[in-house]
């Protein structure tokens, strides 16, 4: 069913069908915006559960450093239809004394599931040792390791929770700024708007890394992960906010002269309830619409500073902290696999993308 | 006649004033902002100072600090220590680099010119390959062509540049076999120009410059594509159409003409946009401008060196903020009744 049938259906089974109603049912029709959504969902789905499909902690060193990924093997003798890896051993060169660590296939591990692995605490709450899957003896390592033999797998699932929420915060702050700041400026105009329109277009004019990286720096060294972890989502707001604030702003000064408005200002109504009452729901939708989009750009921009070190710090594991390990031509060119976390970062952010293109249309009443 | 030409004269001379004096004010709040760079972190230049020598070996003794503290202000309220800063930097006078042994001038006037030569060229690569691009998208609305374009765009805006860089340099390495690192082999570093040298400078730009340009690219496309598909729908479009005016000289010489406005406005917001992906191209590249310059400034805490990087990036963008401004002004009529 195209979509103007199915709002003219939505219509007719009721007159009064509500703008997010009809937003949704134009938003169904995208499909590449409602893929995104799924994808997403399974993003924040593995950000929820995350120690549990790990079956590493980030830390967890081991004698394999650099291990190519395993691969499953389905059907090795006696492992019929079973999921099974080979161990692995280290081989020296006699020469060079270069340790590399290769599949070992005499050594076959099945792979168990639901088993009880090294100990978490999943949201500080509930202490676990439980984990989806993992190998008796040896390791399992589906992304290969790193320098120290950390599972690389382990590492880029867990950096999940970090990489996904750092948007999600931000633009909470996001929203506050903006919506404060330019409903200021485009409800009261004046002095007001004049000032907060002067200060917008110095922030503006900053170029936004150099300007994200010279705040980062100077988040001290000795700060803990979480204070670090609000820093970085403040220091991403205080760039972010002007995008939502201009569109408010301009919004507002074109909805502040309707009639309606004018009508409730001579009965009496305060300011407050003008704004959250009668404007607000007038462009809620493309509040969202904007918000969406700015989350893409701060999980970028996270990545970005804590890649060049002035974001997140280890132990703290983001994708961009995991991608510290891949910053030169050698690394890259002998571990590609370093770079799995560079692979969520752009799947997240095309679905975002996407999932905001989606609800831009949708949440446009002009467009059928 | 030339009345007319008088007051608009008038008109745009004074809406050009306005914009000065804006300019002129937003640059004070950059250079609070540049300032605030300097005394965010812990301890002030000279702690940093003592540290580096105590590094190498040599002690200072308290109260040559103190005189040392004196000398430079640094016992001052902190607006004398910004007026004295920012007067100074007025003057060319931007203080000195721990790092490169060196006056901040003198470091940043050796990049200035590779930066700018970055920045022209990606710009319009920008705008070469931007611009036809969204033409054929919206020409051609969703055709193959378009919907290649767009998944372009999306990649794009969903790739870091850091990493876009980074598998760039290894393609690079993996079919040429060289590996790309600054913008001069080392054998041309401060040497006279040579053709040699030219030559070898030609050989490593296109990535760089490449790069920087895709960061902006994915804006660009959107924008043009949006705004021009507006235009095509427009009845002035269906008029020439009709009197039957050959189609390319239709589409170019009209709707595109009008789509090129909001392209135009947004200069000075693409030329920030420029700093941002220099700055992360030219880290992971080794490019001698001055992005890299104050990320490494940064990482040594030489505040001198990295505020006057912030204060020159963003006064540069300010100006380009300000020409693109006027152009538009000179441009749309409109603009200039209001």
């Amino acid at each position: 069913m195209s979509a103007t049938s199915a709002i003219a259906a939505v219509r007719g089974e009721s007159h009064s069908a509500s703008e997010w109603r009809l937003m949704w049912v134009k938003f169904k029709d995208h499909r590449l915006a409602l893929a995104s959504l799924a994808v997403l969902g399974l993003f924040y789905g593995i950000a929820l559960v995350a120690p549990f499909l790990a079956p590493y902690d980030s830390w967890q060193p081991s004698r394999f450093a650099f291990a190519p990924p395993a691969k499953l093997h389905f059907f090795l003798p006696g492992h019929w239809g079973r999921p099974a890896v080979y161990g692995m051993k280290v081989i020296s060169n006699p020469e060079t004394f270069e340790r590399t660590t290769l599949p070992d296939p005499t050594k076959i591990l099945p792979v168990r599931f639901f088993v009880r692995g090294s100990q978490y605490t999943w949201f500080g709450l509930i202490d676990s040792n439980l984990r989806l899957f993992g190998v008796d003896d040896g390791q399992i390592n589906l992304l290969g390791t790193d320098i120290l033999g950390r599972d690389c797998f382990s590492r880029a699932i867990l950096a999940t929770r970090i990489s996904v929420t750092v948007g999600i915060v931000g633009v909470l702050i996001t929203f506050v700024l903006g919506a404060l700041i330019g409903g200021a400026s485009g409800y009261y105009g004046g002095v007001v708007d004049n000032v907060t329109q002067r200060f917008l277009e110095f922030v503006t004019c900053v170029p936004t890394i150099p300007m994200w990286m010279a705040l980062g720096a100077a988040i001290p060294s000795y700060w803990s992960d979480v204070k670090v972890y609000f820093s970085i989502t403040i220091i991403l707001a205080l760039r972010s906010w002007t995008g939502l604030s201009r569109q408010v702003r301009s919004k507002l000064l074109q909805l502040r002269d309707e009639e309606y408005v004018v009508a409730a200002r001579v009965a009496g109504a305060s300011d407050s309830r003008i704004i959250l009452t009668h404007l607000l729901p007038g462009f809620a939708s493309y509040l969202i619409v904007s918000l969406t989009l700015e989350i893409p750009r701060m999980i970028l921009g996270e990545t970005t500073l804590s890649f060049f070190g002035l974001g997140l710090r280890p132990p703290t594991v983001s994708w961009g902290v995991l991608l510290q390990d891949a910053q030169n031509l050698a690394a890259i060119s002998s571990y590609p696999w370093l770079m799995f976390p560079a692979v969520m970062v752009v799947i997240c952010v095309l679905a975002f993308n996407f999932l905001g293109d989606g609800l831009r249309d949708a949440a446009d009443p002009y467009k059928e | 006649m030339l009345n007319e030409i008088y007051a608009r004269a008038v008109i745009l001379s004074r809406y050009v004033l306005k914009r000065l004096l804006w300019a002129s004010v937003v640059l004070v709040l950059v250079s609070f902002f540049s300032f605030l760079v300097i005394q965010l972190p812990p301890g002030d230049f000279l702690d940093s100072y003592v540290e580096t020598l105590s590094r190498s070996g040599m002690g200072v003794d308290s109260a040559q600090l103190a005189s040392l503290r004196h000398a430079y202000g640094l016992d001052r309220s902190m607006i004398v220590q910004y007026w004295d800063w920012v007067t100074r930097f007025a003057r060319g006078d931007m203080g000195i680099s721990l790092l490169y042994a060196k006056k901040v001038s003198v470091v940043i006037s050796e990049r200035l010119p590779w930066t700018l030569l970055v920045m022209i060229a990606s710009m319009l690569l920008m705008y070469l390959i931007s611009i036809p691009i969204g033409v054929y998208s919206a020409r051609k609305q969703y055709s193959t062509g378009d919907f290649a374009a767009s998944i372009v765009v999306f990649l794009g805006m969903a790739t870091p540049a850091f990493l876009l860089s980074l598998v760039l340099m290894w393609v690079v390495y993996l079919v040429f076999g060289i590996s790309l690192g600054g913008l001069q082999s080392p054998q041309f570093m401060n040497q006279p120009f040579s053709w040699a040298a030219a030559k070898d400078l030609l050989w490593h730009l296109p990535v760089p410059i490449f790069v920087v340009a895709v960061a902006g690219m994915a804006n660009l496309i959107r924008t043009m594509r949006a705004t021009l598909l507006d235009e095509l729908g427009k009845q002035y479009v269906t008029t020439a159409r009709a009197k039957g005016l050959e189609e390319k000289k239709l589409i170019w010489r009209y709707p595109v003409r009008m789509a090129l406005n909001p392209i135009i406005s947004s200069g000075g917001w693409l030329l920030a946009e420029l700093f941002s992906g220099d700055t992360v191209v030219g880290i992971v590249l080794g490019l001698p401008t001055i992005g890299p310059v104050m990320y490494r400034a940064l990482l040594a805490e030489d505040m001198y060196l990295a505020a006057s990087c912030v204060m020159v990036m963003s006064i540069l963008t300010v100006i380009g903020f300000l020409i693109s401004d006027i152009i538009l002004a000179f441009n749309d009529p409109r603009i200039q009744l209001s």
